[in-house]
């Protein structure tokens, strides 16, 4: 399958590339219906109260109103796990944070849907509003629900794998740490956009921007109390996700109720501000971690804390807590490990799974922390991470398979890309020159940046540049990190495929894909799409892709946890054999070959013998059909996943971890704190790149993603609201401040991966945070232990230092919590023997 | 989606046009030129006029006239881009032309006006937010309420100052024209602003600002920073803009050093503009300039960036800005 490729592995364009250059492809938002209604919903004005009453009587009798309906008339409880069944879609009896959803309206403009919600009388008590995770361990008495491992501790987490405290004995050297990172969101540049019909035959239809078509259908099966084969979820092409539309949400289930109750189709497309609302981004996490090594820099033992700040409901909390603490162990051998973690609620809107879900802060912290321990024991941050990767095909002490690791091959390829050696010595010259690339990017008063300084034509010296400090220190930092391909188990308990694809061949040689997955941009419809083509020998452009459809597409789970590629890519495989084999033995029988000796390409089934027993694809399509009547096939794929057998084993284990690297380099302005990231090296162990020029494009926006997160993005609250809800005062960088990239893939052929491959989606984001706060260290000798790295906190950092005080802005304390003793669980032996042997190289 | 309120617009085609259209609908209704301050504050429903005035379509106000010894006329109407594209303005006034070229994003300033940026409403954290959040949070007096969330207890509204360009505008003496219908009258563009972040303009709303004036340079030279989180879009959360005029032997025979974002109006710095005259600049006078210009600083928490910080940048960048003379 591998011996020669076609298709996979070639830079082709996406599937779906000149629908949207032309601005042709239909969001959820660009869709209208006769007759459509549209939706706003009225969300509470306050953090945390409980609700006395509501009177919508003055809104049913505006004119132009349809329909109103408050937390009564939606009163079943949903949520995306099954065990947090704690969202209410529009709420009953509490409010829990600012923008809280209490009543919809259907109106025949957005106008006076917006006239209505102001004449809904809601009768509120408000209640003490908790908005930080020491309030919400202190507060006891002001319970936001009444579930919960503790009071207002959402879930608490106890593990210990291995001897830690032999391990720290044998320790030549243990250091802690404590680091936060603050939380941000996902910033898509598509709004969530519904729409709903409901026909006369009692049917439902949704049309949603959501990343996770299967998870509504069955969220609306539970709240609206219709069969799930009486509603059909369509999910929208994303524009963009990043998992901020994982999660079933409340205005999805309000389009279909309100739908229901009017007979006509209702349409909501969020604003801006609300999206911040519906949030599910990145916890903020306070962390704490000790680690013992030897003087080599060999891990003895690790012990890591972390605090989430879940806000108003559960989400996928209890997976991000878990994953706050999974993944520590598959990058660099821990041989002993200790995880405490605990999830409080608080009242904001609430968090779940941002790219790289409950992995970037854990990863921020060990990264930094291994910096500090390679500087305190004289060793080169990189030479001490390269000695200690986790093996091929090894067991983790968590009972994690790692099948292949291209971490060191990563590290390896950014050292030498990026000159690390060299410009790491403090005598560099390149730690005093400037280039001029570096010149135009080195302020953000510039309009230009590095990245394309060059590439504008005219672009002038601009005269406006803030002018130079006396001295610009430079730094360079490393950082490597791991994610999963997918989690190894789904959201709720069953034993059914993951990911199916049904295939279907016309007799005029066109082929039509189904499957469950959604493109969110991420390039899923193309990566089905290209493996039927290699596998049938036919291009691309042969191919119809049809998708998130319940109605029409086998179920693949959702566009969440980076599985897609891997898993319908496995399912589309063992789909596009089937067909393969019964076209192979038509033609063979034809061209009196033996079926082993034809292989498929250009349109054609050649034998590879000779070169003259050809067919066209069409007519062994035709010779089949009549041969075995209608050609279609289908095809599934479930993990198998040796995952460990204590609670809470489920949370990490994947078929094939991907690995990544990064290295920043930087320019400081130690007057105003300010710095450029002037470049960032990538590597990225993707398995195999079924379009490297995809996965170049995954590997950068993650990056940038990245980027944003460690230099500006924060969702901040200040009494009680979202301090900055719009797109102008929620910082993210622009083009500006984005650095040239050099970007380089790196195949391990991963067993468990479609034509070896792994993710891409998620995981480059995790390293570039790390590596710059590691550059900043190395430019001005001050560590910033908390993400973002603002110019404010680097000037006060720089501010401690000249005064001979700790140069560190950073958490000083973690709450005093007595966590349950941990659950130990034995080591497992290394080998494992379920897993599949490893393909050559 | 955020939508417009409904509201009827008017294309007058000249000055005259527009003063009868605004004065036949009296309160109700504004003047607008690029619109890319006032649509999205009536999004947020800070603005709810039931009629706009649209300007540009009046031709008074998209001249420009450089005249030998007389300085510049610059309409109001002309785009930022324009302004900063201007070759002698950027060669006479880079003050000027600069600021107007970091004014937001290429787009914006392809609508938005010079005379629309000197007239920007002031900008706080709590007040330019959507109706929902500042209902949530309790209004403000900026718009429908009556206390200020920034300093709670102030009788005083403190919206800042964020127009890029009127730092560099006042720093170069210039005049701004003002139209109404009790005539016409010529003002200085310092006297064009209020330390009061709702009446932060001393221009009545039926009054049209049609022109600025500058001085001829004779000399002046001038330089415009800016402070703000990101390479585009953002408002300046300090701005700084300095116009020299120096002698062969680089004694300073005028200084001009004004400040944006720290008040409600742009701050001009005179113990600043008094120490340089008849001086020599040296790093040590700069540093003491620099030290009087951030003294009177008082940036609040109401922008981006932590107040204190901007406070301390603004010493960093006067020093900086009058570096560049040094060099020159």
């Amino acid at each position: 399958m591998t011996n020669h490729l076609n298709v996979v592995g070639h830079p082709l364009p996406k599937v779906d590339a000149w629908d949207k250059v032309t601005g042709q492809t239909r969001f959820a938002d660009d869709l209208v219906l006769p007759r459509t209604l549209y939706c706003k919903l009225l969300r509470s004005p306050w953090p945390h109260a409980r609700i006395r009453g509501i009177d919508p009587h003055q809104a049913q009798a505006l004119p132009g109103v349809f329909a109103v309906i408050t937390g009564h008339d939606l009163p079943v409880k949903y949520g995306i796990l099954p065990v947090s069944q704690d969202e209410e879609a529009l709420a009953l009896e509490k409010v829990r944070y600012v923008g809280d959803p209490v009543a919809a309206v259907a109106a025949a403009d957005e106008q006076t849907a917006e006239e209505a919600l102001n004449l809904i009388e809601v009768d509120y008590e408000p209640l003490p509003a908790i908005m930080s995770i020491e309030e919400a361990l202190k507060r006891s008495d002001v319970p936001i629900h009444d579930y919960g491992d503790n009071r207002n501790v959402h879930k608490q987490v106890s593990l210990e794998f291995g001897d830690v405290d032999g391990g720290f004995a044998q320790a030549d050297y243990v250091r802690e740490d404590m680091f936060y990172f603050e939380g941000n969101t996902h910033l898509p540049l598509e709004q969530h956009s519904s729409m709903a019909t409901f026909g006369p035959d009692g049917k439902l239809t949704i049309w949603s921007s959501t990343q996770t078509p299967h998870y509504l259908h069955r969220a609306l099966e539970k709240t609206l109390g219709i069969p799930r084969a009486h509603i059909r979820v369509i999910a929208t092409p994303n524009g963009g996700g990043f998992g901020g539309k994982s999660d079933p949400f409340n205005h999805e289930i309000i389009v279909c109720k309100l739908a229901i109750q009017t007979g006509r189709p209702v349409k909501i497309t969020l604003t801006r501000e609300e999206v911040f609302y519906a949030h599910r981004g990145r916890h903020p996490v306070l962390m704490w971690i000790k680690t013992g090594v030897k003087n080599d820099g060999r891990i003895t033992a690790m012990d890591f804390k972390s605090f989430l700040d879940g806000g108003g409901y559960g989400s996928y909390g209890v997976a991000s807590t878990y994953y706050t603490g999974a993944l520590q162990t598959v990058t660099y051998d821990v041989p002993a490990y200790r995880f405490r973690g605990l999830r409080v609620f608080t009242n904001k809107p609430p968090c779940g799974p941002k790219r790289g879900h409950g992995t970037p802060q854990p990863r921020f912290a060990l990264e930094v922390h291994l910096d500090k321990i390679a500087h305190d024991l004289g060793l080169d941050p990189y030479a001490m991470r390269r000695a200690h990767i986790v093996p091929d095909d090894s067991m983790t002490i968590n009972q994690l398979h790692v099948t292949t690791n291209g971490l060191g091959q990563c590290l390896d390829a950014v050292v030498k890309a990026s000159g690390w050696a060299e410009k790491r010595k403090p005598e560099s010259a390149w730690r005093t020159t400037h280039t001029e690339q570096g010149e135009a990017a080195r302020t953000l008063t510039s309009e230009r940046g590095a990245g394309n300084a060059t590439a504008r034509p005219g672009a002038e010296k601009q005269p406006y540049s803030l002018p130079s400090p006396a001295t610009r220190p430079r730094g360079i930092g490393l950082a490597g990190s791991s994610y999963i391909s997918g989690a190894g188990l789904p959201i709720y308990w069953n034993n059914m495929p993951h990911s199916g694809v049904q295939i279907k061949i016309d007799r005029g040689g066109g082929v039509a894909v189904f499957c469950g997955s959604t493109d969110i941009g991420q390039g899923s419809d193309s990566v089905l799409a290209y493996i039927v083509a290699e596998l049938l020998g036919i291009e691309p452009k042969d191919i119809r892709v049809i998708t998130a459809d319940t109605d029409l597409t086998p179920v693949d789970l959702g566009s969440y946890s980076s599985r897609v590629t891997l898993m319908t890519g496995n399912a589309a495989i063992e789909a596009a054999t089937k067909l393969r084999k019964i076209l192979f033995e038509v033609a063979a029988e034809k061209l009196r070959v033996p079926p082993e000796s034809l292989s498929a390409k250009n349109r054609l089934i050649t034998c590879e013998d000779d070169e003259n027993r050809v067919l066209p694809f069409v007519e062994v399509v035709q010779m089949a059909e009549a041969r075995h009547g209608t050609l279609g096939a289908v095809g599934s794929y479930t993990p198998a996943i040796t995952h460990g057998k204590y609670k809470g084993s489920g949370v990490g284990p994947t078929p094939a971890y991907s690995y990544s690297a990064c290295i920043a380099e930087i320019t400081c302005d130690p007057e105003t704190g300010e710095y450029t990231v002037d470049k960032l090296t990538l590597a990225h162990d993707t398995g195999k790149a079924i379009n490297p020029l995809l996965v170049i494009g995954q590997v950068e926006g993650s990056a940038y993603m990245g980027l944003g997160e460690i230099m500006m993005e924060e969702q901040v609250f200040r009494k009680g609201l979202h301090k900055i809800p719009s797109m102008l005062d929620y910082k993210s960088p622009t083009t500006l401040e984005t650095p040239e990239m050099s970007t380089i893939l790196v195949e391990t052929l991963d067993p468990n991966g479609p034509f070896g491959a792994k993710e891409s989606g998620q995981g480059p984001l995790l390293p570039v945070i790390p590596a710059i706060a590691n550059a900043i260290y190395d430019a001005l000798g001050v560590r910033i232990d908390e993400v973002p790295a603002t110019p404010e906190k680097i000037l006060k950092a720089l501010e401690l230092k000249a005064r001979h005080e700790e140069p560190r802005i950073g958490p000083k304390r973690i709450p005093d919590y007595a966590f349950p003793p941990p659950l130990k669980v034995p080591p497992l032996p290394l080998k494992v023997k379920e897993a599949s042997p490893l393909v050559t190289r | 989606m955020l939508r417009l309120p409904p509201f009827a617009y008017w294309s007058p085609r000249s000055l005259t046009e527009a003063a009868q259209m605004m004065a036949a609908h009296g309160p109700d209704a504004m003047y607008v030129a690029g619109g890319t301050d006032l649509y999205p504050n009536m999004k947020r429903r800070q603005f709810e006029p039931k009629h706009l005035i649209g300007l540009r379509r009046v031709p008074e106000l998209n001249e420009f006239s450089a005249e030998h010894g007389r300085g510049f006329r610059i309409g109001a109407g002309l785009t930022l881009t324009q302004v900063a594209s201007h070759p002698l303005i950027r060669q006479v006034h880079p003050a000027l032309a600069t600021a107007a070229a970091l004014v937001s994003t290429p787009q914006l300033r392809n609508m938005g006006t010079y005379g629309g940026n000197l007239c920007l409403d002031t900008r706080c954290n709590y007040y330019n937010q959507s109706y929902f959040w500042r209902k949530s949070i309790g209004f403000c007096m900026k718009k429908d309420g009556d206390i200020c969330l920034v300093a709670p207890g102030s009788s005083r509204c403190w919206a800042v100052s964020s127009t890029d360009t009127a730092p560099g505008t006042i720093a170069l003496d210039a005049s701004v024209r003002l139209v109404g219908p009790q005539g016409e009258r010529v003002v200085p563009a310092r006297a064009l602003y209020r330390d009061d972040g709702m009446e932060y303009l001393a221009k009545a709303p039926d009054e049209i600002l049609t022109e600025v004036i500058i001085p001829p340079a004779k000399g002046l030279r001038s330089v415009y920073l800016k402070l703000r989180r990101r390479g585009s879009f953002d408002f300046p959360i300090l701005g700084v803009a300095v116009a020299l005029r120096q002698d062969g032997d680089g004694t300073v025979r005028h200084a001009r050093v004004v400040l944006g974002g720290v008040q409600s109006y742009p701050m001009e710095c005179d113990d600043a503009e008094k120490m340089l005259l008849g001086q020599r600049l040296t790093p040590e006078l700069i540093d003491a300039v620099a030290q009087a210009a951030y003294k009177p600083a008082k940036p609040l928490d109401n922008t981006d960036m932590a107040h204190g910080y901007r406070k301390k940048m603004s010493k960093i960048y006067v020093e900086r800005a009058l570096r560049t003379f040094l060099t020159q």
